[in-house]
């Protein structure tokens, strides 16, 4: 298998490159793309990429893998591979910092932008607001996003307008939070998004959805936040 | 937010647009039914049956309705790919001076429709006088 990675080491390289490697492939079990890169790197140990758990929960391997965006530790070679070839490259949209490692700045600035955090105004509680479990149920598909950028960056409208439009990711996590039962600034949160740009720069794309390795389907959490939009402002 | 992309929007509402963009569009839709529906049902239809049709009280509300939903939906629209493809993150500081250029010209097309389309609805009662 030939793996070829993108390689731009700044004030070394003048313009970024493609680098490519040779790999051979065991016979007797699969590989994760993430091991591939570990193999090679304990060869050219230049080659520059975030990792860490390894196991699909700490979100920082995210990369473009033959096109699509994913984390090298969930993606299984025999998936990604195409004609015996592994392209691999940085998130796009995003700036280069070095090799696969991109500046996530503008990423967390628009996650910021949303208060991902709960708000309630209520007389707090002896021990702790309490839920039910209908209500804890709607967060399902919302809570377990891990930030790990594949989606927001695979979206056509995060590239033509990244520090205006939200992205799939931010908007996952603002409607998590305007779905929780326990959260009582929903009129505040509806009225910071109720410009053309924040949500309604969605196109309904779904390459968010194609990329996201947790499966989860921020086109559903953005519609969702639309129909709030729709119900509060009509 | 970058209130001077903001300012040439319709309604400088993100919801407003997107309703406005929705409703103007099953306008246009029906319209177009009416249209063709009559061309299906009357396959022999001559000058003077259309004229009828289209300066029928309904038809010309109709019809008047649909060119301002023409009108809203392709200013929506246009605005919206100009600020996605003329934008300062990917054109650099010239980016305004293109995206004003380039509305001004939508502007100059859509109004040329909006008074062209008009002043034909509203002129064809008089070939029946």
């Amino acid at each position: 298998m030939q793996v070829s990675i993108y390689r731009y080491i700044p004030g070394k390289d003048t313009e970024p490159r493609m680098q490519h490697y040779d790999y051979v492939l065991p016979d007797d079990r699969d590989l994760m793309v993430l091991e591939v890169l570990e193999d090679l790197k304990a060869k050219d140990p230049s080659i520059g990429y975030r990792r860490s758990c390894r196991e699909g929960v700490c979100g920082s391997d995210g990369m473009s893998i033959n096109g699509r965006n994913g984390l090298a530790c969930k993606t299984p070679v025999s998936e990604a591979i195409s004609r015996d070839k592994l392209m691999l490259r940085p998130l796009p949209g995003l700036p280069v910092i070095r090799d696969l490692i991109v500046d996530m700045s503008q990423f967390y600035r628009q996650y910021e932008r949303v208060d991902p955090f709960l708000k309630n105004d209520t007389a707090k509680p002896a021990q702790e607001r309490l839920q039910s479990q209908e209500d804890r149920k709607k967060l399902d598909g919302l809570y377990e996003c891990i930030l790990c950028a594949c989606c927001t960056t695979s979206c056509p409208s995060f590239w033509w307008n990244p520090d205006k439009f939200l992205g799939p990711a931010a908007l996952l996590q603002s409607y998590r939070f305007l779905a929780d039962s326990r959260d009582t600034a929903t009129e505040e949160r509806l009225s910071k998004l109720d410009d053309p740009f924040s949500v309604f720069r969605c196109r309904g794309v779904m390459n968010c959805v194609n990329a996201c390795p947790k499966d989860l389907n921020p086109t559903k959490a953005i519609n969702e936040i639309r129909t709030l939009l729709v119900k509060n402002g009509t | 937010m970058d209130l001077v992309v903001n300012a040439t929007s319709l309604s400088r509402s993100g919801l407003s647009d997107f309703l406005l963009q929705r409703v103007s569009a099953v306008v246009l839709g029906l319209y177009a039914l009416c249209i063709v529906g009559f061309l299906i049902v009357n396959p022999d239809v001559d000058q003077i049956r259309w004229v009828q049709y289209m300066t029928s009280p309904v038809m010309l509300i109709f019809g008047t309705l649909a060119i301002l939903s023409f009108a809203v939906h392709a200013w929506i629209g246009m605005w919206t790919v100009g600020t996605d493809y003329l934008s300062e993150h990917k054109m650099g500081k010239h980016a305004s001076f293109w995206r004003l250029l380039y509305q001004v010209f939508v502007v100059v097309i859509v109004f040329t429709y909006l008074l062209f389309g008009l002043g034909i609805l509203w002129r064809l009662p008089a070939i029946l006088l």
